[in-house]
């Protein structure tokens, strides 16, 4: 028979005062097995643990209650109190009265009630509860980073910095991300090319890193500092070893007419191709879907002039093994697709643009060189509309709920940089409010409309109709003075919102990292761990997260990375003792368990029993590695005849708790 | 067919690709037909036998029969080789110890049909053109086909044999039998009506575990109604809560994995609809994750141990249940 202590917190007010606390310590005090039985202001404090403490010495404890908030918040610091003077850690339990009964409920006569049966669920689990020892499992020193955007980058540079090797997964043929893409960058106005192309460079020549360009995540394997992951090389046809980047096969194949998706489909590529000229590593793909060669061998062009011989049509995806402790996810964001906003004719005119194409259309390395041309006539637009929240902040299932963060302010610096350019032209925001809550940012929008003479308008576009002149006829509401408007533009700009990169969803589900309903990865928690995923060993960098635009992301990918070195420096890490093991004399042997382990932790021998026969037979068994097992419990839910059990949450100790609720 | 069943018995044992035969022989009557092991050609000549009684699945005797030593042939129904592959997958059998002949099924008769017509003291049968001839005590009655044809049989979901190492006869379809049309009309009961049918048919229940002792599913190492650690283990059902609890863990523990045999309602002495359990968690897995037949292959995965991006929502399960 276990010696219980039942100890209830009242935590200040939250619990107290919806639970009558006392009442709850008096009525546990009759449980079977309670031998002293409390209440406390504040349980966690120093002195609540001391009580408990000096309960564990005084009673000769046995067992402990402790009916306070979600044991996520202080199950730790519960067990380190026990522990520290002598009883298992794992003779512990708390019941949640806060998270799941004071916070919930009203009723003060209810929650209690209810407060009582919690605490006699967990007496009941505690009558069962066996001391558990904690094993160790060591760490790989090797941290992955998925996606080479300006997140991915960052941190693979601050974890190569403190000495760990890192891989950067990117499933473009070279790293750089959107940012490449971009002409300046706000608020300070430098050429994106020149503050990234640097950092691409150090990436490709620091030998800690490994880039892994044209690859996909294909399998993850393993837990915090163990992770096995199937890494995908997609064919590129081009041996990446031997090809020298001189371009010569880009100039000569004869297959030119590939969109291209570098400038967002307003000009052609070849079908062999260097995404940019600093593209790095600065390696040939071949197109599969483009290339007469691949498609139905007639052609050869790029083999013939390569001089390098590093044409392969031959090549095949591989498939590559790598160990991690510690994976940075940093898939990035893309902006929505726009076809179902028909109202700003996105799709019937060619003058109507999103921002990222407006991008390409400024930049030197766009399809008009830099200077802005319309892309229907290749003519100067004079009056340019900028339609901003275009799917952001949106109430309809065409849109995203959230603010896309970074629209305002790249709308004020594509606002600011035609100005200063072309002085002829005229500008116009419409918006719903402007957002420029960073440093220097409002002083950047100001400058836009007082320095630049651009015209904000508070209020939204209804229509863009093409008018047969060529030009956009752009209705619209001005709300502040009330009044409808109708622009005549030659170019409508649109803030597309963004969205998570569509291989996040897939990928969390390979990590099992949680994503929120729109698909962002969640934090361990909002606001203290913002970097962290709740699986461990996961951490979070850029706008896989959350919106961000680049200080941001800069800031949030070194601070994954740091909580990454902080992992890969440990040599090793306290295994959880919760973990599954089998029965092997009822085991059926049947993989039931093995098919829903997401960790791949069971695996099956074939082993000698005695029979009840006298006879020996061989039989297939399950056989659980605890290094690799998360303790989640699927595998004691799927096995047909009970043979799993999990250590700590036992089903016995699981039916006995809701014995004692339903008692 | 018994005729060329046994012949080719007979030569596989002869030749060694064999050294034993699971089949049938005759009971204490005509309709209780038996599986049995035969090691020799005598034996065969003396008992084998194939007729329209001939029902049970011989599939779950080769768990223990495939780890003996020798290859044993076994003659599988089409809806035999269901179960059969359910058990590969499980690992449960060890398939190079067994050499399948698959054998074609027209459908197996009901004993029990045949008295409720008021025939008894049947001798023999035989199928003219769907009408039956049989033989009683009592002198000859005829009967259609039809109606004596057991449940199981008359909505067969396959006459296709999907595992075997040769086959006697031709191969048949899958058939699109109509087998939840019960299903469906438990379903559009109210909660009441459907409770009172299943206290009405579970009330029966003698509790003498013929349905899981020939559930080809029910092949645990150590049951969890033996189990004494379970917290479910009982040997009589001592109310009606366990009454019921038997039948519905038992539906629960082979869902996923019920071939939907039939064996479970064909042996209960009580006449329960068994099947019927089962038949209700495949049409619902079949709705919530889509099609999937047990047994159908040995390497799929089941619909309830795996994890799809396409499957449904648990508030979708939570809410048909609240039905």
């Amino acid at each position: 028979m276990q010696r219980i202590g039942v100890f209830v917190c009242h935590c200040g007010t939250n619990i107290a005062a919806t639970v009558d606390v006392k009442a709850v310590a008096e009525a546990l005090k009759n449980e079977t097995g309670v031998v002293f039985s409390t209440d406390y202001q504040y349980m966690c404090s120093e002195s609540g643990q001391n009580i408990i403490k000096d309960a564990i010495r005084d009673y000769k404890l046995s067992g402990v209650v402790v009916c306070s908030c979600s044991p996520r918040m202080h199950e730790a610091t519960f067990r380190k109190a026990v522990a520290s003077v002598g009883l298992n850690p794992y003779m512990l339990e708390v019941a949640n009265l806060r998270e799941q009964c004071s916070w919930i409920h009203k009723d003060i006569a209810t929650a209690t009630d209810k407060a009582i049966v919690l605490g006699k669920a967990a007496i009941a689990k505690v009558h069962l509860n066996a001391p558990l020892t904690a094993g160790e499992s060591p760490v790989i020193k090797r941290a992955l980073v998925i996606g080479g955007g300006i997140a991915g980058i960052q941190s693979a540079l601050d974890i190569a910095d403190a000495g760990f090797e890192v891989d950067i997964v990117e499933k473009e043929p070279t790293i750089g991300g959107k940012m490449t893409q971009l002409d300046k960058t706000f608020p300070t106005l430098d050429c994106a090319a020149c503050i990234l192309t640097p950092k691409m460079v150090e990436c490709s020549q620091n030998d800690k890193i490994k880039i892994y360009s044209y690859s996909e995540v294909a399998d993850v394997k393993g837990f915090v500092g163990n992770f096995t992951v199937s890494i995908k090389k997609k064919a590129r046809y081009v041996d990446e070893t031997k090809c020298t980047g001189c371009g010569l096969c880009t100039e000569k194949c004869p297959m030119k007419k590939v969109p291209n998706a570098f400038n967002m489909g307003m000009n052609n590529r070849s079908a062999i191709y260097i995404p940019f000229a600093q593209a790095v590593p600065k390696v040939a793909t071949i197109d599969a879907d483009y290339c007469n060669m691949l498609k139905n061998g007639k052609c050869g062009v790029c083999a013939k002039v390569c001089t390098a011989g590093a044409i392969n049509y031959k090549q095949q995806d591989e498939i590559i093994e790598e160990k991690y402790g510690a994976i940075i996810v940093a898939t990035g964001y893309n902006p929505i697709k726009l076809d179902k906003y028909d109202e700003f004719a996105y799709s019937q005119s060619k003058d109507v643009v999103t921002s990222l194409e407006f991008e390409r259309l400024t930049n030197a390395a766009g399809p008009t060189n830099g200077t802005l041309l319309r892309p229907s006539d290749g003519k100067h637009p004079h009056t340019i509309v900028f339609v901003q929240c275009v799917g952001s902040r949106c109430d309809d299932s065409r849109g995203k709920p959230y603010c896309s963060k970074i629209c305002c302010m790249y709308t004020a610096k594509h606002a600011m940089l035609t100005r200063e350019k072309y002085p002829d032209t005229e500008v116009y925001v419409f918006y719903i409010d402007v957002r420029t809550p960073g440093k220097n940012f409002d002083e950047f929008y100001r400058r836009a409309v007082e320095e630049y003479g651009v015209h904000y308008i508070k209020g939204m576009v209804g229509k863009v109709t093409p008018k047969a002149d060529g030009t956009l006829d752009v209705q619209a509401s001005d709300l502040l003075s009330n009044e409808q408007l109708h622009i005549d533009a030659d170019l409508v700009v649109l803030a597309a919102a963004i969205e998570p990169d569509k291989s996040a969803r897939p990928l969390a589900t390979m990590l099992t990292a949680s994503m929120d309903t729109n698909d962002f990865f969640t934090e361990a928690h909002p606001k203290l761990r913002p970097v962290e995923s709740p699986t461990a060993g996961i951490f979070l960098s850029g706008a896989c997260q959350g919106p961000k635009d680049i200080p941001e992301t800069v800031s949030q990918a070194g601070a994954a990375a740091s909580k990454a070195i902080g992992l890969l420096c440990k040599n090793s890490l306290t295994c959880n003792p919760c973990v599954a093991h089998s029965d092997e004399l009822m085991c059926n042997g049947c993989s039931s368990c093995e098919k829903v382990c997401p960790y791949g932790a069971i695996t099956y021998i074939n082993k000698e029993f005695k029979m009840p026969d006298r006879t020996t037979a061989i039989r297939r068994v399950a056989s659980v590695n605890p290094a690799v097992c998360q303790g989640c419990g699927a595998c004691t839910v799927a096995c047909p005849s009970g043979a799993m059990d999990l250590n700590g949450f036992s089903n016995s100790q699981i039916m006995a708790e809701v014995d004692a609720i339903c008692k | 067919m018994q005729e060329a069943i046994i012949n080719r018995a007979k030569q596989l044992l002869a030749d060694g690709t064999v050294n034993r035969v699971i089949g049938w022989k005759k009971g204490e009557f005509a309709y209780d037909i038996t599986p049995a092991v035969f090691e020799t050609a005598a034996e065969i000549d003396a008992d084998f036998v194939y007729d329209e009684f001939t029902a049970a699945n011989v599939s779950k005797y080769l768990i223990k029969e495939s780890k003996k030593d020798g290859r044993i042939l076994a003659f599988l129904k089409p809806c035999d080789t269901y179960s059969f592959n359910q058990l590969i997958k499980e690992h449960r059998i060890v398939r190079e110890n067994v050499y399948i002949v698959g054998i074609p099924c027209d459908g197996k008769l009901d004993a029990e049909k045949i008295r409720q017509n008021g025939i008894t003291g049947i001798r023999t049968v035989s199928n003219n053109n769907g009408i039956l001839k049989i033989d009683t005590i009592y002198g000859e009655e005829t009967m259609n086909f039809d109606e004596a044809v057991s449940e199981r049989c008359s909505v067969c979901k396959s006459k296709k044999h999907v595992v075997y190492d040769e086959l006697i006869g031709d191969d048949g379809e899958i058939a699109d039998s109509g087998r939840f049309d019960m299903v469906e009309k438990l379903e559009n009961m109210t909660a009441q009506e459907r409770y009172d049918f299943w206290r009405e048919q579970l009330s029966k229940c003698i509790r003498c575990n013929a349905c899981r002792n020939v559930c080809p599913a029910c092949t645990c190492e150590k049951c969890v109604f033996d189990n004494d650690n379970s917290g479910v283990a009982n040997k009589a059902a001592a109310d009606s809560f366990e009454e019921n609890m038997f039948h519905i863990i038992r539906a629960f523990h082979v869902a996923g994995r019920c071939t939907d045999c039939g064996e479970c309602s064909r042996v209960c002495p009580q006449n329960i609809p068994l099947h019927l359990l089962n038949r209700k968690f495949i049409k619902d897995i079949n709705s919530l994750y889509g099609e999937y037949q047990a047994g159908a292959d040995t390497d799929s995965r089941a619909p309830l141990t795996d994890y799809k991006e396409s499957d449904c929502e648990p508030s979708v399960v939570h809410e048909r249940g609240t039905e």
